[in-house]
């Protein structure tokens, strides 16, 4: 608070109900998701026809609840391997990139650097279009030069975890490297007196310091990935993953399933978040 | 430590990163703008031209929708700074300890949901049956139900409210570094709070304000979700025309012209924004 600086009364709380109405306003579309996620109607609208848990564990149609929905519970699942790939691919990756940059001088450094912050620059459907069409040439040279099949470079899920792999890397990277730099070399170089191997060195003892590192890189990976939907949107096959399917509903309009689903993914990142806020904290 | 170990290591390392930024990143941009310079004249043959980024300027759709979007985008991003900045203010200069740090949080939380959740709500808001609709029929403001999805407006308060954290985060930064005692200063010598907002507080702030603009801006104008679901069919986003050519046309050839078009709007803006305000890639990345 700035003391000592004159400020009229109305002036204040003009200002302090701006800021309330601001948080109305960040709230208000998360409230309203929740709420209807409850109502015993099959429009996420008004009118408020009564409490329900129906859009949750309901069994008879229309009310089909998120845990009876198979086609919803589906695209859970594959939302999940993808997120768990690219969360693994982003970790590794991004832990070597943070050894390199932190640890080596070499030609051409800056330049990489700038090219690994790249993709956070780029929209995320042109990533998904340049990768499309790449992978598509490839497969259809390497089709046409052996006569064998190339499904793996089609639209499907190894795309969109290589799509969303492209840019969460960079995260992670970032992330792995903010506490690479703060670890003290001299740590490892005890290791190396006392006999260790270079690698046995990095594996007892730099590792183990990074690993909160790597498990909040993780966390964020996989938050990501659950949450990517341009991306993803241009590489997806016939296995959508949740944000394609809950859209595709949203564009025909829908029963309050939707904002179970909703709110049940609220809630785990909720959990998500908070976890990795504290490993942060732990770091600290 | 044997040189030839550490040159090993060295190689390892650098595989998986050559590996992921020439395989993902570098190819297939060039791969994609190759693309963009075929030509078809006839089934499986192709030509080099500029054909495409001709039928781009000689369609006004096209470019209508290119400018619409450019010009929307810039809107969006003023508007978040102009809500933002009181916001951001107040809680970097108003308040302090716990206070504080709640309300920083509270303006994380929303964005731990995904894009199409918050998008979602907006839509249950402000549709014909929606909340916003109902209210004011309750309190006889109007007759029937009003229609406030599908338009200009709704559009950009999607684009607002999902920009809003890149904006008040690096406000919050940079007006967190400011020395109290120079706003003490100015209003000690006599300035009005709006001199000293000009003359102290906004140069204090510009890195936070570029960047926030920056990002802002560039993730408006590669936004999908928030025109195509709230503008309604009509919503006339560029990012809806290059999904089109590329899923529904099947015109890939001119789908990539579009893209590098769009990617060369968004890295002009990031360019001369970081040009303007003397700003690194990688700091300007690293408050976001």
């Amino acid at each position: 608070m700035i003391v000592g600086i004159p400020q009229s009364g109305a002036f204040r709380w003009t200002y302090r109900a701006y800021v309330t109405l601001f948080f109305i306003y960040l709230a208000l579309p998360l409230i309203t998701v929740c709420v209807f996620a409850f109502n015993d109607s099959v429009f996420p609208s008004l009118p408020w026809e009564g409490f329900t848990w129906a859009w949750f564990f309901g069994t008879e149609a229309p009310y089909i609840g998120v845990f009876h929905e198979r086609p919803i519970l589906r695209s859970i699942v594959t939302s999940a391997i993808v997120a768990f790939w690219v969360s693994v691919l982003s970790v590794i990756v991004g832990t070597t990139n943070a050894f390199l940059f932190v640890r080596y001088e070499f030609r051409g450094k800056g330049l990489l650097y700038i090219l690994m912050l790249l993709p956070l620059i780029i929209p995320g459907i042109i990533l998904g279009i340049s990768i499309l069409v790449f992978s598509s040439t490839v497969a259809n040279t390497l089709e046409d030069a052996t006569g064998l099949w190339f499904d793996g470079l089609r639209p499907g899920l190894i795309l969109v975890v290589l799509g969303q792999f492209s840019f969460i890397t960079t995260f992670a990277t970032l992330v792995i490297s903010a506490r690479l730099q703060k670890f003290d070399p001299s740590l490892e170089e005890a290791a190396l007196n006392l006999g260790a191997t270079p690698w046995g060195a990095v594996r007892a003892v730099t590792l183990p310091f990074l690993y909160p590192a790597m498990a909040a890189a993780g966390v964020v990976a996989v938050l990501m990935s659950f949450e990517n939907f341009n991306t993803t949107l241009m590489l997806v096959g016939s296995d959508a993953p949740l944000t394609i399917t809950m859209f595709d509903r949203l564009k025909l309009g829908s029963t309050p399933v939707l904002n179970a689903v909703s709110l049940l993914l609220m809630v785990a990142s909720a959990v998500l978040g908070l976890a990795s806020l504290l490993l942060q904290k732990r770091r600290e | 430590m044997g040189t030839d170990r550490t040159r090993l290591g060295f190689w390892l390392l650098i595989a998986p990163l050559a590996v992921w930024l020439l395989a993902l990143i570098v190819l297939p941009h060039v791969g994609m703008f190759l693309v963009s310079l075929r030509e078809r004249v006839g089934v499986r043959e192709y030509e080099t031209s500029l054909a495409n980024y001709a039928v781009f300027f000689n369609e006004p759709l096209y470019w209508n929708t290119f400018a619409r979007t450019a010009y929307m985008s810039i809107s969006a991003t003023a508007l978040t700074l102009l809500i933002g900045f009181p916001i951001a203010y107040y809680i970097a200069k108003l308040t302090r300890g716990r206070t504080k740090t709640t309300l920083f949080l509270m303006c994380l939380i929303p964005f731990w949901v995904s894009e199409l959740v918050r998008t979602f709500g907006w839509m249950i808001l402000l549709r014909e049956t929606g909340i916003f609709s109902g209210l004011l029929q309750y309190l006889g403001l109007v007759g029937g139900p009003v229609e406030m999805l599908y338009n200009d407006a709704a559009i950009m308060t999607g684009l607002v409210y999902t920009s809003m954290l890149f904006m008040v985060v690096p406000l919050v930064t940079t007006l967190d570094s400011l020395d109290d005692s120079l706003i003490e200063a100015g209003y000690d010598l006599g300035a009005s709070g709006f001199a000293i907002l000009r003359e102290i507080v906004i140069p204090h702030a510009m890195p936070g304000i570029v960047s926030g603009c920056i990002v802002v801006f560039m993730l408006s104008l590669g936004n999908y979700l928030t025109p195509i679901l709230l503008g309604g069919k009509d919503s006339l986003w560029f990012t809806g025309l290059i999904y089109d050519q590329f899923i529904t046309r099947f015109n890939w050839e001119l789908g990539s012209a579009f893209g590098f078009l769009l990617l060369g709007l968004s890295s002009l803006i990031v360019f001369l924004g970081l040009k303007l305000s003397g700003q690194s890639l990688g700091k300007t990345m690293a408050q976001t």
